[in-house]
């Protein structure tokens, strides 16, 4: 059985920053980490493989991004891929949604078309959009489940745990299928030294749109529907009056007055 | 491809300043721009080039196409509640940011509504600005499947034009939103925070990128119809008025059990299932600093005194201590109750951007640099577990003395 990971790599978000005064974007130090959905993927990918032995599952790991991508790819064979392919092309720059989905599309399709199952994560943690997974299933003519904890393999079948707004559902999909992950049991493994090691054997192969055979009209920025218009610093709220609390009570009392003040309180 | 006009180029250097994925530079033998790998071709050099030396090229199309898309939908979603099918907040909330849009472009305001057994809801949409529903009935679509929505709602739009398509950033709506895209070779814009019409009649959609640390404004020039997804809580509900009516249009709808390929096998609701945090009026919220689940108990005391339901940051919901139904940030619900308190919680940008549009808040944290502070109303540095408890303490004692 043939299972492909989507990953993508990713600045620490919560670094990254907007010069108020310039708007420009503040990057020093801010590392590029694999996307941490795609590590529950990664994870979910993992326990299948060790929960169905006899299916004898063959996780591939499938990127787009510029070539230090690579390091992201690199951190999936860590972690329990067993070959990674990073489509990196200057033709993709500028890719929105849906010419990133049409990249990655014709790479499972030239890379690995005969997969039964594709895992993501459920967004990256740089856009949050969520949505080039399920376009890309879209493009692929195959189902999705959306939000997934939890992933069971039944004969043809995949069964998926998935977050609802008021908890959960079970959904039942033939294979071949898209399950992008959320958390729920799934963590982010600490690779052994072995698994380092190993990782450095394995096949990591770097492929252009060229290989693909990817037309430059159909990937990139002049294929992107949708274009930055402009980045801007997002406006700060100004902060309220900061109490000491080093007295507890009296910071009790003056929190009570508050919202006692502001009419929160039926007292 | 951003083009540098080598000519044209003063080597002064202005883009490498202004380029936000410091992805241009000017090489100091050449003393002329470079490109890049890391270009995404903003456009934000093009603008700041004095000598006008940088291009993008971009694709065009025609101008007549674009104008053959007219009026503004929204993707009508409900959900059950007790055996009852209602409309989701949500949907209300775009009915008023789609009239503005609908407004400004002198163009009208229609609701696609698919699901069984769902007339009863379309004078709702009515009364809250609707000039015209399209009911897509199919006892098929009793319960959401993405096979099932995304070909009733596809169809709706590629027969009827409209110029601007907007989706609920809910579970569903994000899950259904792609897809369309992806059958209809469409832009899709997840999350928008604003949204309005320029002066070429295209639709601006303002969102956060990077955990909400800088926004970014997305359109789709060359494309149509223009689609994003709203969050819940972002835009105000419009006053509904009763005597509104509009026109009912029943699209005949062709499924069959074979084309929706997801079977749903069980639903669990949880237990919290009551508690929608999307809804709640006050949000008393915890995060890491409550150290351990048995101090939740402090979050709840508190919630209890001041009649709040309880919520928390992302840690909580992956230490498993809260359930993620009940988990506020950009990966999980975005709300906006007239008080939230956050209690040890140091406010990262992910938890930010979905508690900022709260009317009040109140936030108790040891670290007094902790961001949460930035966007308090009211803050106190210092500690949860011995400030809740005499919080408690007044708010009990305020109450007897009022009995009395």
């Amino acid at each position: 059985m043939r299972i492909i990971i989507l990953v993508k790599q990713v600045p620490e978000a919560d670094k990254v920053a907007v010069d108020p005064e310039t708007g420009t974007l503040i990057r020093e130090g801010v590392a590029s980490i694999l996307n941490p959905y795609c590590e529950y993927a990664l994870d979910q990918a993992a326990k299948l493989k060790e929960d169905n032995p006899e299916l004898n599952i063959e996780v591939t790991a499938i990127s787009m991004g510029p070539p230090q991508a690579k390091i992201a790819l690199l951190r999936c064979l860590e972690l329990g891929a067993d070959k990674a392919y990073l489509l990196s092309d200057r033709k993709f720059a500028g890719s929105d949604v849906w010419a990133t989905s049409t990249a990655i599309k014709e790479g499972i399709v030239g890379l690995e078309p005969n997969f039964d199952l594709i895992l993501a994560g459920k967004q990256a943690i740089d856009g949050d959009t969520a949505q080039v997974p399920a376009e890309t299933a879209e493009q692929l003519g195959v189902p999705q489940i959306t939000y997934g904890v939890d992933v069971v393999i039944n004969n043809k079948r995949v069964e998926v745990k998935r977050e609802t707004e008021t908890g959960y559902q079970i959904l039942s999909t033939k294979m071949p299928a898209l399950v992008t992950m959320s958390k729920g049991s799934n963590i982010r493994r600490i690779p052994s030294m072995q698994d380092v090691l190993e990782a450095r054997k394995k096949l990591l192969k770097v492929v252009s749109a060229n290989d693909l055979n990817i037309e430059e009209s159909k990937v990139g920025l002049s294929a992107s529907p949708t274009q930055v218009d402009k980045i801007f610093a997002p406006p700060s709220k100004s902060g309220g009056q900061i109490i000491d609390g080093s007295d507890p009570k009296a910071a009790a009392r003056k929190l009570f007055d508050y919202l006692k003040e502001n009419k929160f309180l039926r007292v | 491809m951003l083009n540098v006009d080598i000519e044209t180029c003063i080597g002064c250097k202005i883009c490498e300043r202004v380029c936000p994925f410091a992805a241009i530079i000017v090489e100091p033998e050449t003393k002329k721009a470079k490109v890049l790998e890391g270009c995404t071709l903003c456009g934000t050099c093009v603008g700041a080039c004095p000598v006008n030396a940088l291009s993008i090229e971009r694709k065009a199309v025609s101008e007549e196409e674009i104008a053959l898309y007219k009026n503004v939908f929204i993707w009508g979603e409900w959900e059950k509640k007790e055996e009852k099918k209602v409309i989701k907040n949500v949907v209300i909330e775009l009915l008023g940011k789609g009239k503005e849009l609908a407004e400004k472009l002198d163009e009208s305001l229609a609701v696609v509504l698919p699901g069984n057994e769902v007339g009863h809801l379309v004078p709702e949409l009515f009364h809250h600005g609707a000039d015209k529903v399209y009911l897509c009935e199919h006892e098929l679509l009793e319960n959401y499947s993405t096979d099932g929505y995304t070909s009733v709602i596809a169809s709706v739009i590629a027969s009827e034009k409209p110029s601007i398509v907007l989706y609920g950033a809910t579970p569903n709506g994000r899950d259904l939103a792609p897809r369309i895209a992806g059958r209809l070779a469409l832009g899709l814009t997840a999350d928008c925070t604003g949204l309005d019409i320029n002066d070429s009649r295209q639709l601006v959609q303002t969102r956060p990128a990077f955990g909400g640390n800088i926004m970014a404004s997305i359109l789709s020039p060359y494309t149509r119809p223009q689609m994003s997804s709203v969050r819940p809580n972002v835009f105000p509900k419009p006053e509904a008025d009763v005597s509104k009516k509009g026109v009912l249009e029943e699209v005949e709808v062709t499924l069959k059990p074979v084309s929706i390929r997801t079977k749903i096998i069980e639903e669990i609701v949880s237990h919290e299932e009551s508690i929608n945090i999307e809804e709640a009026n006050i949000l008393v919220s915890a995060g890491r600093g409550v150290g351990s689940k048995d101090n939740l108990q402090y979050i709840e005391e508190l919630a209890e005194a001041v009649n709040g339901t309880v919520s928390g940051s992302r840690p909580l919901v992956d230490l498993g201590w809260l359930p993620h139904p009940q988990q506020v940030g950009q990966s999980g619900k975005t709300v906006a109750p007239t008080l939230y308190i956050a209690l040890g919680i140091s406010g990262a940008v992910q938890h930010l951007v979905g508690m900022t549009s709260s009317d009040t808040i109140v936030a108790i944290n040891k670290d007094k640099e902790a961001p949460i502070f930035e966007v308090a109303d009211f803050g106190i540095v210092g500690d949860i577990f011995e400030i809740i408890p005499e919080f408690v303490k007044i708010v009990k004692e305020e109450q007897t003395k009022n009995i009395k």
